[in-house]
């Protein structure tokens, strides 16, 4: 056989699960941001009081393909001044940043593209770093007054929250010892307990960090409509501002999948090591039954009969997928009566249940996103630099400090939950002074500017 | 041959985006055109087994002085048309010398392979194990052995993080203060 | 890992285009983005003498050299927006305040 055949099969044999799983990022994720567009808007109206799309398929199931459609049938504008090589470059930079992120990801205790990588947390950090190239020169390439400004303002908040958040993952990393993403996920295991109750003011200060990251409300004046147009993404438009669009939304996942991985325990499943709970493990492929059998319920309420048929499809999709979740356990059932003989599934439980658990977190993280985007009124870009840099940085070094102490306590033989509510206290005293301190400027320069003009007629 | 293709393509890249950049008229360019050259050096320090040193340049190199840079070059940008286009003779007899001097440096290189050891003088590369794993090995060796350059290097960063600060602020005051 | 024969010559090629760079460009960015480019030819050669000892120093050597290039690369934008504050300029020829 040829020689470069052969080692191509080779290098194909070694690396088809990475491959695969790198092919099943760039083919899905897209898709998946899509669909979280469309929870973000039915969300939305929920909690306005209002239906959201649900014209486009049963209950606008269809918008995001009808809303892909129309993007890429757009017509691709260029500004005239603009320079026509960043001006095409800057989403790609942004999409790839937030897609190859993703490759360290681990979805469950096999699903990783970059398998078992040693500086893995570090890795999705740096790489999901690259998307403020993206942002600087899609604004600089507009050569338009809004693009500019609101790239800058993005940049800067960006870099100013990149190392609140790096800080606050500091601490969580001091809890476990290790860069590596499964090494994390082990040592929450190991502990018996998620890194949020070990240090909750960590965790706080990413979900902010986190928010402020993807330019999410309450922190995003950069792309606000009433302020900026559209901040660096208004010159663009058809697929170029489709692909900056899924950028921040698949960074939205990114932030959403570290925090779950350092924060709430990654794949493992509540209370993985108390063995009066195993019930639980059948919890996700309950869960997909019951969903399915929601649709069913829904599909008799449809008007229109290609909808009940369309809710019938998903139906029997979920009740598929919760026959695979529990495939392995009717395999079970079938030795204890002689049946199978020796086939058995017991290798894949880990990793499914693990994949449904880790997006289950994931899901309720973008679901607190999305949550404070529709609650909280949008901070002023002055409030916001001054919250990151006087605020929350000093907090996080501190709480970086206590954890430290917390673990040389209970090194030295103090019980763990006493150690750490101590250091807690620490910190909380310490926010609450940063607040306070913050309040008692903001009065006197207030009371300053009311000073007597003697101008003033 | 793997090891050969990814040497390949990351020296590539490195080669002509360097290249690039320091033929480039438009400065946004070069910075993009060093962003990829940068890029292509981290990929080089994976292959050679320094994974925390290839995130390293990744956040701090790419990720922090290269958008300082374009930071920069946005602010000063003068209009490209400023810049005559002209042959200056300074320019070809710099290019000449370098290319003297490199082809010296490779010869010296590709001559001395045959000296035992690889011209290196030592019997043979180290297992790559002992590298590995990189994070661990690499802060064992800075926080114990070289734990003064390391806070050395800190005082080092606080300096020039003040010093840029001072030099680049708006010296106006108004004029009532 | 291949020979340290590629990877010196490599380096050596990274280093002398930003030779050039710094000698030619008469942009004092484009100088001191070619200085950057110098900083990381020899990071390279660091590299890869650390891998064929098997020593983490080399390793140890390039990071000071990063952080060393950040803080350069900081004070020297720094000096040239000063510069550009005063003189509306930042191309190498026209910096000749100290000619007589």
């Amino acid at each position: 056989m040829n020689p470069t055949l052969h080692a191509i099969l080779v290098f194909l044999q070694t690396w088809w699960v990475e491959l695969t799983c790198g092919v099943v990022i760039v083919a899905v994720v897209p898709l998946v941001a899509g669909y979280v567009v469309l929870v973000e808007r039915k969300l939305m109206a929920d909690m306005q009081a209002r239906l959201g799309p649900m014209r486009v398929g049963p209950h606008g199931l269809l918008q995001p393909i009808a809303d892909a459609v129309k993007l890429l049938i757009k017509e691709d504008i260029i500004p005239d001044e603009a320079d026509k090589f960043i001006f095409w470059l800057a989403p790609v930079i942004s999409m790839v940043a937030a897609l190859t992120s993703m490759g360290a990801i681990a979805f469950g205790p096999s699903f990783q593209v970059a398998r078992d990588i040693n500086i893995g947390i570090l890795f999705v950090l740096g790489v999901s770093s690259l998307g403020f190239l993206g942002i600087i020169l899609g604004g600089w390439a507009s050569n338009s007054h809004y693009s500019i400004l609101g790239a800058l303002r993005s940049t800067a908040q960006l870099v100013s929250y990149e190392t609140a958040g790096g800080l606050a993952i500091i601490s969580g990393l001091l809890l476990s010892g290790t860069l590596s993403i499964s090494g994390i996920v082990a040592a929450q295991e190991k502990h018996h307990v998620w890194f949020i109750f070990l240090a909750p003011v960590a965790a706080f200060i990413y979900l902010a960090a986190s928010i402020a990251e993807t330019n999410r409300a309450p922190f995003d004046l950069p792309e606000a409509e009433s302020e900026l147009v559209a901040g660096y993404m208004t010159e663009y438009s058809g697929f170029r501002w489709a692909l900056y669009f899924l950028g921040e939304y698949a960074n939205m996942i990114v932030v959403g999948s570290v925090a779950t991985t350092l924060f709430l325990g990654g794949w493992l499943r509540p209370f993985p090591n108390v063995h009066w709970l195993n019930w639980l493990d059948f919890l996700p492929a309950l869960i997909i039954a019951l969903i399915g059998v929601y649709s069913i319920y829904r599909a008799g309420k449809q008007p229109v009969k290609i909808q009940t048929g369309f809710m019938w499809a998903v139906a029997l999709a979920c009740f598929a997928v919760a026959f695979v979740f529990a495939a392995p356990w009717l395999i079970q059932l079938l030795h204890k009566f002689g049946l199978a003989g020796s086939l058995s599934l017991d290798f894949v439980i880990p990793g499914l249940n693990g994949a449904f658990w880790f997006l289950l977190k994931v899901s309720a993280y973008i679901y607190v996103f999305m949550w404070l985007r529709f609650t909280l009124p949008r901070y002023r870009f002055d409030q916001l630099m001054h919250l990151g840099w006087y605020i929350l940085i000093p907090l996080a070094i501190v709480n970086v400090f206590a954890v430290g102490v917390a673990m040389l306590l209970e090194a030295n033989g103090l019980n763990r939950w006493l150690a750490m509510i101590l250091t807690l206290i620490v910190v909380l005293a310490s926010a609450i002074f940063l607040v306070r301190w913050h309040d008692r400027r903001t009065e006197s320069a207030s009371t300053a500017s009311l000073a007597p003009d003697s101008y003033a007629g | 041959m793997l090891d050969s293709i990814l040497f390949y393509f990351f020296g590539g890249i490195a080669v002509i985006g360097a290249a690039l950049m320091v033929t480039s008229r438009n400065a946004i360019h070069s910075a993009v055109f060093l962003i990829t050259t940068l890029l292509a050096t981290a990929g080089i320090f994976l292959q050679l087994g320094a994974e925390f040193l290839f995130i390293a340049q990744i956040i701090l190199y790419v990720g922090g002085i290269m958008v300082l840079f374009i930071f920069v070059i946005m602010l000063v940008r003068l209009d490209v048309a400023l810049h005559h286009i002209r042959f200056r003779m300074k320019n070809l007899v710099v290019t000449i010398v370098i290319a003297v001097l490199g082809a010296e440096a490779g010869a010296i290189i590709y001559y001395a392979r045959k000296l035992p050891g690889q011209g290196l003088f030592i019997q043979n590369v180290a297992p790559a194990s002992n590298l590995t794993p990189n994070s661990e090995k690499l802060a064992q060796s800075l926080f114990t052995n070289y734990l003064l350059p390391f806070e050395i290097a800190s005082v080092l960063l606080l300096v020039a993080m003040v010093g840029a600060v001072v030099m680049a602020k708006n010296k106006k005051r108004s004029e009532d203060s | 890992m291949m020979s340290p024969a590629h990877y010196l010559f490599l380096s050596l090629a990274l280093f002398l285009i930003g030779c050039v760079g710094v000698v030619t460009r008469r942009n004092v960015i484009v100088v001191l983005m070619s200085i950057e480019l110098i900083l990381n030819a020899v990071n390279i050669n660091l590299v890869l003498f650390s891998r064929i000892f098997g020593d983490a120093a080399g390793q140890v050597f390039a990071l000071f050299i990063i952080a060393d290039a950040a803080a350069e690369a900081a004070v020297g934008l720094g000096i040239i927006i000063a510069f550009f504050r005063n003189r509306e300029t930042v191309l190498a020829d026209e910096m000749d305040l100290l000619k007589w």
